[in-house]
């Protein structure tokens, strides 16, 4: 099943929600919706399951116009951040349910019903909890049995709103391994909603970046990360160092210095330069096209993070390996590896 | 500890004890004449039989009530909330003369309805009026909390998985309101059997016709025949214990299913 959805406007009051959002996603697709909150992605969601009206453009689910329809008969599985089991029914007939309400012409019977809702616990693990009330589940379980309760309508298109954002971190890593696992199991078409970069890299085959009700760069994980088409996104995912420089006549400055930089295609006037912060290579002073004084340094893990008061007066922070010395105090040369320059 | 113990005993049990060792002065055949006088029978009949009709229309109107105030925002909504208790506020005289003088032939809603030939005031309609009257906030504050607590994702949830409007109502929201439902029934039923003040104004009190349990209680007393005025206060008591344990009951079975989030 594919989805379409083409030049999309909402707008709440005065607040433009989506600003002509144009989006394709193929079959068998995970596709992650990634921004800020604000940035529109729930309510392009919500439009595409009929929970919300745009008020404009066009949303279709294999071809087929789906604004036509409510979310009644669109046919989406649709799973909540906050799970909205009902609370009055068991894991088993919170199951049940989309199957108990269909017309009385399609209803399955009975032992029908219990053993698809069997099979569907069995597919996310929970075939044990089947008699608990939800009040009696943990987060993480609540969210798969929501997830087979969307799955039992065989929907055409499975639809996430930051699953797992209710979540601790810990049972978050352990479900999105999960997540895309049973994705490649069931491969229905799927799209996920999250703010979470690590989520959405992790998780999804492509990634659409969202800001201010537009879309900023749809790619796979590795396009996105490794070649970010506009400064919000490079800012947004990983963690970058930026600069406000000018770029004259092929040259960058920082300040009124000129940098050892080539300027590349990018177009004269003020700009912004954007590095990894792990791109910042360490070395003695004068060796790059940075120098500065380390001011603090903090051990992260693998790395060690420092911050560095540029000799232009900013001041930024690094990520350096842990066995290159730095001490407070010390001067520095630092060199991007790679780096970006985009307008504005 | 020792203080709730002896406070409640102080306050609430020793005067039913006393209830109960005065009605003991009658002897069971006397007891069971008393009861099953005609007069007596009516008057229960009418307390408990309106009292219950007065509450299940306000499960109805309450449901409806509560709807509104919880999931609309309309101009004077914080308004009608606060109406909604003056019920609860209003001395019961008050309520009754109000109720008395709108109803009677010549009040403003007495006159159109004799026009149509419907007599409110001084009938048992009367009683029914008034015992709505004084029921609906126990009906609209008990189920209020819980309905705004009733995640409207739920409802969409239901939607999405093909549930028509109607399955939504009947077998999500419904079902998860009806705990506090029924609680609000059997407060507003207790409230309404014990009505005394707002309902004698307008009741007419026709004996065996318009005649509440507890006014006959008062004029058993007045007439100084105070075992006769125990016995039928002793089956109110009976009654409304019931009523009040089945409220405990449905409320434990409601929180042990639907525990706070």
């Amino acid at each position: 099943m594919t989805i379409e959805v083409k030049n999309l406007v909402k707008t709440f009051g005065s607040f433009k929600a989506l600003d002509g959002v144009d989006l394709k996603v193929d079959s068998g697709e995970l596709v992650a919706l990634l921004g800020p909150s604000g940035s529109g992605k729930t309510t392009l969601l919500r439009i595409i399951a009929g929970l919300d009206w745009p008020d404009g453009g066009d949303v279709l689910i294999n071809g087929e116009d789906a604004l036509a329809q409510g979310a009644r008969e669109r046919h989406v599985g649709f799973v909540f951040q906050h799970y909205a089991l009902f609370r009055h029914m068991s894991v088993f007939e919170n199951v049940a349910f989309g199957l108990r309400v269909q017309p009385r012409a399609v209803r399955k019977d009975e032992a029908t019903i219990r053993a698809r809702v069997k099979e569907l616990l069995d597919l996310v693990q929970l075939d044990w909890l089947s008699d608990r009330y939800p009040s009696q589940l943990s987060g993480g379980q609540r969210q798969r049995i929501a997830l087979a309760r969307a799955l039992a309508i065989e929907p055409r298109i499975l639809l996430l709103d930051e699953p797992f954002g209710a979540l601790d971190a810990k049972v978050r890593k352990e479900l999105r391994r999960w997540l895309r696992s049973l994705h490649h199991e069931i491969n229905v078409t799927s799209i996920f909603v999250t703010h979470d970069q690590e989520e959405a890299l992790e998780v999804a085959n492509r990634v659409v970046v969202m800001d201010k009700g537009r879309i900023e760069q749809i790619g796979s994980p590795d396009d996105v990360y490794e070649t970010p088409a506009s400064a919000f996104v490079h800012g947004f995912i990983g963690e970058s160092v930026e600069l406000p420089v000018q770029v004259e006549g092929g040259v960058v400055r920082l300040g009124d210095r000129p940098l050892a930089l080539a300027a590349g295609g990018a177009a004269p006037g003020a700009s912004k330069l954007f590095v990894r912060r792990h791109d910042m290579l360490v070395g003695p002073p004068g060796s790059g096209a940075f120098e500065g004084a380390v001011q603090h340094v903090r051990n992260f893990g693998p790395v060690q993070r420092a911050e560095i008061a540029l000799s232009g007066g900013k001041t930024i922070e690094i990520d350096a390996p842990r066995d290159k010395e730095l001490r407070v105090g010390d001067t520095i040369g630092l060199q991007p590896r790679r780096y970006r320059i985009f307008a504005g | 500890m020792g203080l709730t113990l002896s406070w409640l005993s102080v306050i609430i049990l020793i005067p039913l004890a006393g209830l109960f060792l005065k009605s003991l002065e009658l002897s069971p055949e006397q007891f069971w004449n008393i009861l099953t006088s005609r007069r007596t029978l009516n008057a229960l009949r009418v307390s408990f039989g309106l009292a219950f009709a007065a509450a299940c229309v306000n499960l109805v109107m309450g449901s409806v009530i509560v709807w509104a105030l919880v999931r609309y925002r309309f101009p004077g909504r914080r308004l009608f909330d606060a109406i909604v208790d003056v019920p609860f506020a209003l001395p019961t005289a008050v309520a009754g003369v109000a109720l008395t003088a709108l109803f009677a032939e010549k009040g403003w809603l007495g006159a159109p309805l004799a026009a149509l030939g419907v007599k409110v005031a001084f009938t048992p309609v009367g009683i029914f009026v008034a015992m709505i009257f004084i029921g609906i906030p126990f009906v609209v504050r008990t189920v209020q909390p819980v309905l705004q607590d009733l995640d409207p994702e739920i409802e969409e949830a239901a939607g999405s998985l093909g549930a028509s409007r109607w399955q939504t109502i009947t077998r999500v929201i419904l079902p998860s309101l009806a705990p506090a439902l029924l609680t609000g029934l059997a407060l507003a039923f207790a409230r309404a059997v014990g009505e005394y003040g707002s309902v004698i104004f307008i009741a007419g009190n026709l004996p065996n016709v318009s005649e509440i349990a507890p006014l006959l209680i008062v004029i058993r007393l007045s007439e100084f025949r105070y075992a006769d005025a125990t016995a039928i206060a002793v089956v109110m008591l009976v009654v409304s214990f019931v009523i009040i344990f089945a409220v405990n009951r449905l409320q434990r079975w409601a929180q042990s299913r639907i525990p706070a989030r």
